[in-house]
């Protein structure tokens, strides 16, 4: 009785020095970034371009970008990623063919950033002659995408009750039909919720712009999709490695990353609040 | 005779090797109701899903032998499911109400056939509330959700909205299985009210229900249809030793 209860004490502990852990490693990270990048954070910093060899002035530049080719990975990412989830869930049948494209989408997922990065520049810039630009990196962006979006969707309808679809069905609605009053409306929030944390990760990858796209330093910003651009990751790696003065440089990564990290977290929040929101309006 | 609306023969349904069916002969004639009574597991739910081929959305399931209504081939590949599903409506064992409010339920069937006219719809749902013995409890209250409807007045809606597409047979699934005796006995007179214009197909464990409103009964067991004839003739004189120990309750 007595040994059951110090078991059970102990299996806590560690359980709960675990999240202890990780949580404290999360911590000292954020704590590090803010503390040395909070006071170059200010509104110039956030407009500016960066002026003299990028030592001084902002990262207006590769925000617009980021915001930019992210806006261009969704485009591209979600209905594609959405229509081929309801598809292979709502109307194709469990085959070996159908198991094999799951099992490849799953395993897409998995691939190295770095190798979708040399997939869009043969794909994109060279094969289709898109060139260096927005597009040819959103692309590479949305091909990376595509498994998170599918897998999240495909999760959130399968949450989907068979009886909305059958009840549905037996009422003399077509499958779409069903599909689009009873299947979408109960699992769009997830489906949501999935694909923005997707282009969460997305908006932070480095590996997949760096040869599609994204530009070392531009005084402009792209006028078309078919121009090159600066992007946070690719900036902070460059303020972090290839900088001439690494020292003067240093500030204003870590402010860059401070803003990158801003960024990804209130996409995250987003999401968050949109399945609260959307749950809530469920329920009404 | 009557009329036949619905002919089975030879009739085998198979979930994968499983044989859930077997060879199974009988005649739904039309304005009748026909109730379906067996043990737990016996099929009826498949032979009723079978009707308005509901199982076509289960993975491995097969049949062969023939099903015809209005001399059809149901299992046809002329036969367009969704026409058939109109026609044939169902409640399932389940409730399954959607998770909208009440009146979006029962206008549901009506909306995806296509029906736009307001008017029409809003006097259809509470034609198809009074039927189904629910409209007096909800009639102010249409907006809130299905859900919030207890366990027995969920049951109810699930048979208006059956019922509010008008289809030509109903087929219910144990619609009393969650109802007090007061609703059960306006479910059981709605029956006799619609089969002056449907034709009805139940099934049910409670044999004085059975008794109470079919015209003629099936008796299945392990996928076999033991006995089919007139109601009366099943309950007072059944031809087969095991209808008559099934029905009294000695049976097992
Ligand atoms: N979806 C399914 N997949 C595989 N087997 C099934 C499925 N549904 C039913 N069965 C099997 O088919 C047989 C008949 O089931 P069915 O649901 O038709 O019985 P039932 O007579 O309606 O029983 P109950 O009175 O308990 O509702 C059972 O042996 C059951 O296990
Ligand atoms: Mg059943």
């Amino acid at each position: 009785m007595n040994k059951k209860k110090v078991t059970e004490q102990l299996g806590f502990w560690v359980l709960r020095l675990c999240v202890g852990i990780t949580g404290l490693i999360l911590l000292i990270i954020l704590f590090d970034i803010v503390t040395k990048g909070i006071g170059k954070v200010s509104w110039r910093f956030l407009v500016e371009s960066p002026r003299n060899g990028m030592t001084e002035g902002g990262i207006f530049p590769a925000i617009v970008g980021t915001f930019l080719v992210t806006m261009l990975t969704a485009v591209f990412a979600v209905p594609l990623g959405m229509g081929c989830a309801v598809y292979l869930n709502e109307y194709a049948d469990d085959n070996v063919f159908t198991r094999i494209i799951r099992m490849s989408i799953r395993n897409l997922s998995g691939v190295p950033s770095i190798v979708y990065g040399l997939f869009g520049v043969v794909l994109f810039v060279q094969m289709m002659r898109i060139g260096t630009c927005v597009l040819a990196a959103g692309l590479t962006l949305g091909l990376m995408t595509l498994p998170w979006v599918i897998t999240a969707s495909e999760e959130a309808l399968k949450n989907v009750p068979q009886s909305y679809r059958n009840g549905a069905l037996a009422l003399g609605a077509t499958r779409w039909q069903a599909i689009r009053s009873n299947v979408l409306p109960y699992s769009i929030s997830g489906m949501l919720t999935g694909t923005i944390l997707g282009l969460a990760r997305a908006a932070g990858e480095t590996a997949p712009i760096l040869f599609t796209g994204a530009a070392f330093f531009l005084p402009f910003l792209p006028k078309s999709p078919f121009e090159q651009f600066m992007a946070l990751p690719y900036h902070l790696y460059i303020m972090v490695t290839q900088h001439h003065s690494l020292e003067t440089a240093r500030p204003i990564a870590y402010a860059t990353a401070l803003v990158l990290i801003a960024l990804i977290c209130s996409m995250n929040m987003f999401a968050v609040i949109l399945r609260y929101k959307l749950r809530k309006q469920k329920k009404e | 005779m009557h009329q036949t609306k619905i002919e089975v023969r030879d009739f085998n349904f198979f979930y994968g090797d499983q044989r859930a069916l077997k060879d199974i002969e009988l005649d739904i004639y039309n304005n009748k109701v026909l109730g379906i009574i067996g043990p737990s597991g016996c099929g009826k739910s498949t032979f009723l899903r079978s009707i308005n081929r509901m199982n076509d959305t289960i993975a491995g399931a097969r049949v062969n032998g023939t099903m015809l209504i209005d001399g059809q081939n149901i299992f046809s590949e002329k036969m367009d499911v969704v026409e058939l599903r109109r026609k044939v409506g169902m409640v399932f064992q389940k409730s399954n109400p959607f998770p909208k409010s009440i009146f979006d339920n029962v206008a549901y069937g009506l909306r995806v056939n296509g029906r736009k006219d307001k008017a029409y719809i809003e006097h259809k749902v509470e034609e198809s509330l009074k039927d189904a013995a629910l409209w007096e409890e909800v009639e102010d209250r249409l907006s809130v959700s299905a859900f919030d409807l207890s366990g027995g007045q969920q049951q109810r809606l699930c048979i208006a909205r059956a019922l509010a597409i008008e289809p030509e047979v109903l087929l219910m699934d144990e619609p009393a299985s969650a109802l007090d005796p007061t609703a059960t006995a306006k479910v059981e007179e709605l029956i006799q009210e619609l089969k002056k214009k449907y034709t009805i197909v139940i099934v049910t464990h409670n044999m004085q229900q059975a008794a109470r409103i079919s015209d003629y009964t099936a008796f299945f067991m392990l996928g076999e249809l033991i006995e089919y004839n007139e109601t009366q003739k099943i309950f007072t004189n059944p031809e087969k030793k095991i209808t008559e120990e099934y029905i009294t309750g000695r049976f097992g």
